[in-house]
């Protein structure tokens, strides 16, 4: 089978490395790692075997490129361009997407990465253990403690 | 699963357009498009665009359908595709110019490696039928060497990776008649038409 032209792979799944990338790093920095993740997949991209998973793929490229801003950040650290909005406690959201970014920020890596690779990433635990190390069944447990807190901090505020 | 994700908006047309140039910048400053694109439209539909650092290598009607045509160039070519409309500026230029009747001549560097062997030989000789003139199947078969491969220069033709440019239409048959064409045979007598006009 050939494969499509790369064109085609942002399109299908640009979206999904975009929420994937503003689970781990936020909203500001999650553009940087965007475009560092599909420069090197449009690198790599002839190599990649027809028959290889390209979601997954890309959101195990997605991860290290996640990883390397964690660290830089730790190194360097540089003041948000947008201050994090507290999430709204009176019932009435907005989109609940900034609300969700920073829930999401205020959970633990590992529950952070497990969730934004399962939920968002659309991989099974097997491959979220494979990115991370460890156990499927400990990649479960991580994503799971992260819904239950996201239940506590992000559902509680939001009508629903 | 879990509700949590399920009311996520769609990513807006606005951050998709950001991120896009984002890395058609960075993919450029790394030397890494291997194929550009772009649409342009003309009287004649919308025309799709393809370069490689070489030249143009690829232009294609609506009829031959876009997604298949950018599909054989990934194999042909490279998979590394970004639709990258400033890398053929010129080129669309130079198209609106002729569709306008401002231009008669094409001075893009050309890509000519969909194209092999003898029917590559016959497109090098397109070039040498003038703006507003025709020449027969049989008057190139004989130009590019070989008198009785009439039928090859017709598939040369219909096989042409860059119409309009390198100019087939201006290729008729013995009898006068305009014959086949890879844009349709009416967008031919168009084509001949608007250069007999200008």
């Amino acid at each position: 089978m050939s494969q499509q032209p790369f064109e085609a792979i942002v399109t299908e799944h640009g979206p999904t490395v975009l929420r994937v990338c503003r689970a781990i790093l936020g909203p500001v920095a999650a553009d940087d790692a965007w475009s560092e993740t599909f420069l090197s997949a449009l690198r790599a991209y002839p190599d990649l075997g027809p028959d290889s998973n390209v979601q997954a793929w890309l959101v195990t490229i997605a991860h290290r490129k996640a990883i390397d801003q964690l660290r830089s950040q730790a190194r360097w650290p540089v003041p948000v361009a947008v201050l994090p909005e507290e999430p709204s406690r009176d019932g009435v959201s907005g989109s609940g997407e900034t609300e969700l970014w920073t829930a999401l920020m205020e959970l633990p890596l590992k529950q952070r990465q497990t969730v934004a690779y399962h939920y968002l990433g659309g991989l099974p635990y097997a491959e979220v253990a494979e990115i991370l190390g460890g156990t499927p069944q400990a990649a479960r447990r991580a994503a799971a403690d992260g819904i239950a807190a996201l239940r506590q901090t992000y559902l509680k505020g939001t009508v629903r | 699963m879990t509700e949590i994700f399920t009311d996520l908006p769609e990513i807006d047309a606005e951050t998709r357009r950001r991120l896009h140039a984002r890395l058609v910048a960075a993919a450029t400053e790394a030397g890494v498009i291997d194929v550009a694109y772009r649409t342009v439209d003309t009287p004649v539909g919308t025309l799709l665009l393809a370069t490689t650092e070489r030249g143009l290598v690829r232009v294609a009607y609506p009829s031959e359908d876009h997604a298949a045509v950018l599909e054989q160039l990934a194999t042909r070519v490279s998979p590394r595709v970004l639709r990258v409309p400033a890398r053929l500026d010129l080129a669309a230029t130079e198209l609106e110019e002729y569709f306008t009747g401002r231009r008669q001549l094409f001075d893009l560097p050309l890509d000519l490696q969909l194209s092999q062997g003898f029917r590559r030989t016959v497109l090098s000789h397109l070039a040498d039928i003038g703006y507003g003139a025709t020449a027969s199947y049989a008057e190139i078969a004989a130009a590019a060497g070989n008198p009785k491969a009439v039928r090859a220069v017709g598939s040369a033709c219909a096989t042409n990776p860059l119409p309009v440019v390198v100019p087939c239409h201006r290729v008729v048959r013995s009898d006068g008649t305009t014959g086949q064409y890879v844009g349709g045979a009416d967008v031919k007598k168009a084509l001949l038409r608007m250069e007999a006009a200008a």
